[in-house]
């Protein structure tokens, strides 16, 4: 068969005219030779629809493989020449009706993939015959061509009543048919979502259970995703579920498994916790997750990405796994984000020591982007498990003396944050720090390296300096750095008011009158205005005693997470967004919930709630201090809040968009800006202000202007830059009538801060 | 479900494209080709990624790309395990997976993707069903065909496709019966600095082979199956009878198959077969540095360790590497810096070293990064877990099958870090 190989380099239109001769010629073996040229051509991308009729008149034969060749060929053009193809209608209606049964069903197959309206028509009746097939191998593959009409034309398949006729396949005696009805009626649920058509009860659940030990691995898959949509009467019944579904953790195909994890995950929120059947099912869906991260790179990818939510609702189940999580230095670089990611959610004080160890052997490793993750990774440690702080500091500073510029950077980045968690207790290696000033360039290190310079400025003794020497190219720094340097050398002013009036003066006049940055300038007249008015009170303002970060401002928030838990194995799951954000045609996809807890009291001590660090996630929301934006903060508190409470010269969240790195790895820009933003809002955003930005301007149903200090999640994953933004501005404007521009666009103000 | 599926070669050329449902324009590679250009290495390309209306999914297996195309919300692992059958059956019916055997065979690489998926749907993926639908390409077969003017497709309906086992066909007959099977064990290691193992766990499967007359019954018990607690199955394995008897009880499929996987964790004691002495030092300002690594037997039950290849890659700023092996033959590639040292066998009594002095590139600041050494190994008869079969029994047919039992462990990703 090697002419295949030849037709890759030549196809002229000499050898069309010659096709066109072989294909009509009288012996059988010549057509097929001459079809199989058609289809290797077509193979690669040529265009051969000009020979249609010529093709099409090979198909009535007795010799099957010229007649599947012929159908391969038909399912490629017919859409492009309609009239010719239903010329092909009479062979199809014929063979529907031929005594061998793969006959009847490759007829019936291949009508289904020919997209033309009308042959639609004429695909009925043979339809309705076959998914009454005596033959099971017929039966379900009709059932696979009703979904493939309804694609075409839904209202056919309605008005025909086949809808009803797959139902009723779903009782089939063979498990085949059953797992493909589940199958073509999922799909067509996906572009219905209201329509109820996996009407499901115990006595329906009970044919999928059974089905589901027959069926191909494929077929499993399918009832099982079918399965995780039942919301079981009570938890005896999702007890015998999970029972039933359990031996498919054994399953070798990984889709089965994890798609089996995801019914057993969803079920279990229903099984009071002090059952013993609960402990044991936590511990059997342990060995299989583990087993998915010694498959194939891109299977233990998507596998990493489900453990990652996995991890978050249910840190138990994983936590004496840590090992498997360790990175092997081949592993690709979307595999070791995934697990450095995982590494640290099950970091704590019992396996911190290797968890550090390893961390700081991948920060010598070739590959950047991964180094810088490690890094990073060792800030979060220090965070997360207080015992481990001070061994972490001594390690970045270790990594400090490389002088690997891009690991100094990033360790200069996460000191700050660790300096934000335990103030006053590590600063004696400020003095190391300064030393790589020189070497930082970039904006968030600079930014970074100026807050802390700031923060600690009164044991700095040449802290002014330091600044001084930012502030000669202060027009090249980016916003970020802007800003910081802004409100560093305003805390330096504070603290030693007598050596710097000059440096506050110049840096002022920079941002209010050499910039075009709208928040900059804001910030300048805030702080001008605060320091010419009431020095005193600016003080108490900048000078405020900050909020502690908190170590999990990278989880998922709740309602999300349960969400993206009933779609543990989807795309969702890997991309840990909801489907309805960015899955095309799903209409107003209806959001999973997982069932309630039925019969449990919640105050009997569970695993999860004796799990001090990361186990509290789960069912509470976690206490997130609004790192996000600290302008946003800042700001607020001038204008409305008592000084005391929040935050002047936050230093970018860096925490927070830290950890979405590291968790998004290359995807992070999907992730996107509403993902960081399980916000609770400062309290002193009060109702008077919104109420009072409500009547100032209808700002209509969709920018949910916060009225208390708890905002609806789900409000504010949407708009919660842009709304706290809006009555900000206004608030600003009641009170400061000197800021005279309100013309910045939403859009552009979120972006600067979600970038920050 | 699976709308489409391109086949990319590692310059970056479609050379096969299939539709399942309506004809997506090749366009839409061009989101993988920008992943492609943007990673280092063909094997860090991301494997789900978004364009504005599709998802490509794809797997990277012999230099090919294999990608698929999706539009609404389907299971990743789904397409991604369908993606890997789809290579391994190009595999079984080609010899090889390569661009030239499948556009040598396009039509029959056509034929199979048709009946492997319908409408995106999981058709028969079965390699012996497969097998009955269009029969793989051979020499003779292709001769006959010519002579004879007959197919390659079968006009049957594949009797396996709809019974109770469906990995059996009726009526296999053999003269010779028998029953093989491989108890495979990799191990994957990271050992750190100081000899100490920072994870172990072994990766085993058990692979069959078997040709036996009829509809067979085996049932397979082992000396420890309590080693056995992570298992995967093939789907012709009853798993009642192992939870309740830790007895495998099966009808074999016809010939290869993998009749079960399985993962001993580092909760349990792996045991390393392999020890590496190293010593590998950079000096600063200097624009030498020392190499020697020693690689000795630890705990191997008293089996010979074979076929043992250390690979490392070397720092960067390694301009050449001056060695002397005491046995087998090593290669430095001065432009990618992979050393590689094919160690052979080894003999306890004399262990295999390499030594010998790294020039640097003089000037610059010693390399930050430790090379990390990689080795392969194989142990014939042995089986590291310690898994031992105890008997193999047949039942449902008459006939005395030939029954054999072989072990090996092997390194799977076995890294020390220097």
């Amino acid at each position: 068969m090697n002419y295949a190989f030849r037709l890759f380099v030549t196809f002229s239109a000499g050898e069309i005219f010659e096709l066109k001769a072989e294909l009509n010629s009288d012996k059988k073996e010549k057509k097929k030779e001459a079809v199989k040229k058609v289809i290797a051509s077509m193979t690669v991308g040529k265009d051969v629809s000009a020979l249609f009729p010529d093709v099409v008149n090979c198909m009535q034969t007795d010799n099957l493989e010229l007649k599947k060749l012929v159908y391969l060929y038909l399912m490629n053009y017919a859409k492009s020449q309609p009239d010719m193809a239903i010329m092909a209608v009479n062979t199809f209606v014929k063979d529907c009706e031929d005594p061998n049964p793969l006959i009847r069903a490759l007829a019936v197959r291949t009508m289904g993939c020919i997209r033309v309206d009308k042959i639609t028509e004429y695909l009925c009746e043979p339809l309705r015959k076959c998914l009454k097939d005596e033959d099971p191998y017929v039966r379900k593959t009709a059932a696979v061509c009703v979904a493939k009409l309804h694609d075409i034309n839904a209202q056919l398949v309605e008005d025909q009543g086949f809808l009803d006729t797959l139902k009723d396949l779903i009782s089939d005696s063979n498990p085949m048919v059953v797992a493909n009805a589940v199958a073509a009626l999922s799909e067509i649920a996906e572009s219905h979502p209201n329509s109820n058509l996996l009407d499901l009860n115990p006595q329906s659940i009970n044919k999928l259970l059974t089905a589901l030990n027959e069926c191909t691995e494929w077929g499993q898959i399918f009832i099982l995703d079918c399965l995780a949509n039942y919301t079981p009467r009570d938890d005896r019944e999702s007890q015998s579920i999970c029972e039933r579904v359990t031996p498919r953790l054994s399953h070798a195909n990984s889709a089965v498994v994890l798609s089996a994890v995801k019914v057993l995950m969803k079920f279990m929120e229903m099984l009071p916790k002090d059952l013993d059947y609960y402990g044991m099912l936590l511990k059997k869906l342990a060995p299989p997750l583990v087993t998915l991260l010694s498959a194939e790179p891109e299977l233990q990818y998507v596998a990493l990405r489900n453990i990652n939510l996995i991890v978050q609702k249910r840190p138990e189940i994983l936590k004496h796994e840590m090992k498997v999580f360790f990175v092997k230095y081949n592993d690709p670089i979307y595999v070791k984000l995934e697990k450095l990611d995982i590494m640290i959610r099950l970091a704590s004080q019992a396996n911190i020591a290797q968890v550090l160890a390893e961390l700081k052997e991948y920060a010598t490793e070739v590959d950047v982007d991964f180094v810088r993750k490690a890094v990073r990774a060792i800030g979060r440690c220090a965070i997360k498990v207080e015992q481990s702080a001070e061994r972490c500091v001594s390690t970045l500073l270790d990594l400090i003396q490389t002088k690997v510029n891009y690991v100094v950077q990033e360790a200069i980045v996460v000191i700050k944050d660790i300096f934000r968690k335990y103030p006053n207790k590590y600063e004696s290696v400020i003095a190391t720090l300064c030393e790589n000033l020189d070497s930082l360039d970039e904006p968030e290190a600079r930014a970074a390296m100026i807050w802390i310079v700031g923060e600690y400025a009164e044991r700095i003794d040449n802290a002014d300096e330091l600044l001084e020497s930012f502030l000669e190219g202060f027009h090249d720094e980016s916003t970020q750095v802007q800003l910081q340097l802004l409100t560093a050398i305003v805390k330096l002013f504070l603290k030693k008011p007598t050596e710097t009036q000059e440096l506050v003066q110049q840096v002022l006049s920079l941002a209010t009158q050499d910039s075009d940055n709208p928040d900059l300038r804001d910030r300048g007249y805030i702080y001008w205005r605060l320091l010419s008015t009431d020095p005193v009170a600016a003080k108490e303002v900048v000078l405020a005693e900050k909020p502690l970060i908190s170590e999990e401002t990278d989880l998922i928030e709740p309602t999300l997470l349960d969400e993206l838990i009933c779609h543990i194995g989807t795309l969702a799951s890997v991309y840990h967004k909801p489907p309805s954000a960015f899955v095309e045609g799903s209409r107003g996809v209806q959001h999973k919930r997982l069932p309630p807890r039925t019969g449990s009291n919640e105050s009997v001590e569970s695993p999860e709630s004796t799990q001090p660090v990361v186990g509290q996630s789960a069912d509470q929301p976690p206490a997130v201090i609004p790192s996000q934006g600290d302008l946003l903060g800042d700001l607020l508190n001038l204008d409305l809040g008592p000084p005391a409470s929040t935050v002047s010269s936050g230093p970018t969240s860096t925490m927070q968009m830290g950890a979405m790195d590291l968790l998004g790895g290359g995807l992070d820009s999907l992730i996107g800006t509403s993902f960081g933003s399980p916000a609770v809002m400062p309290a002193s955003l009060n109702a008077p202000v919104g109420g009072g930005l409500g009547d100032l301007f209808d700002l209509g149903s969709n920018v949910g202007i916060p009225c208390g200090s708890y905002v609806e999640p789900k409000t504010v994953s949407k708009y919660p830059a842009q709304c706290l933004l809006f009555s900000l501005r206004f608030s600003l404007l009641k009170y400061q009538p000197f800021i005279s521009y309100l013309t910045i666009s939403s859009s552009q103000v979120c972006c600067g801060i979600c970038e920050e | 479900m699976i709308h489409s599926l391109f086949l990319v070669n590692s310059s970056g050329d479609i050379f096969l494209e299939k539709h399942w449902k309506s004809v997506v324009s090749r366009s839409v590679c061009d989101y993988f080709f920008e992943a492609q250009e943007r990673a280092s290495e063909p094997e860090n390309v991301p494997p789900v990624i978004p364009t504005p209306h599709h998802y490509l999914i794809s797997v990277y297996r012999h230099k090919i790309f294999f990608v698929a195309v999706i539009q609404s919300e389907v299971p990743p692992l789904f397409v991604i395990e369908f993606l890997h059958r789809v290579v391994d059956t190009f595999q079984d019916y080609f010899g090889v997976c390569s661009e030239v055997a499948i556009k040598d065979n396009v039509v029959v690489v056509y034929e199979l993707l048709e009946e492997m998926l319908d409408n995106g749907f999981p058709l028969a993926t079965e390699s012996n069903i497969l097998k009955e639908l269009i029969k793989p390409p051979t020499i003779l077969r292709t001769m006959v065909n010519t002579i004879t003017g007959s197919t390659n497709v079968g006009d049957q309906l594949p009797t396996g496709q709809l019974s109770v086992v469906p990995w059996r066909r009726t009526g296999v007959k053999y003269t010779n019966n028998e029953a093989y099977f491989d108890v495979v064990e990799e191990i994957d290691a990271i050992i750190d600095k100081s000899g100490s193992t920072v994870t172990a766990e072994i990766q085993g499967v058990i692979d069959a082979c078997v040709k036996l007359t009829g509809m067979p019954d085996l049932t397979l018990s082992f000396m420890n199956p309590r080693l056995l607690d992570d298992v995967s199955f093939h789907p012709c394995v009853r798993f009642k009878r192992w939870e309740a008897e830790r007895i495998l009880s099966f009808i074999p499929p016809d010939g290869n198959f993998r009749l079960l996987s399985y993962h001993v964790s580092s909760q349990n004691l792996v045991a390393i077969p392999v020890y590496v002495k190293h010593n590998i030092s950079f000096r600063d300002g200097s624009s030498m540095g020392r190499f020697e690594i020693t690689i000795g037997p630890k705990q191997t039950m008293g089996k010979a360790v074979e076929g043992v290849l250390v690979t490392s890659q070397m720092p960067r700023g390694v301009l050449n590497m001056n060695l002397t092996a005491s046995q087998g033959t090593f290669t430095f590639d001065p432009v990618t810096k992979l050393l590689s040292w094919d160690v052979g066998k080894i003999n306890p009594q004399k262990l295999p070293s390499l030594k010998g002095t790294m020039s640097l590139q003089s000037g610059a600041s010693k390399p930050d990064e430790n090379p990390t050494i990689n080795i392969q190994f194989k142990i014939q008869q042995l089986a590291i877990s310690g898994l031992k079969v105890n008997r193999l029994d047949m039942y449902g047919e008459k006939y005395k099958p030939f029954k054999g039992i072989k072990y090996m462990t092997k390194a799977g990703k076995f890294q020390v870090r220097t």
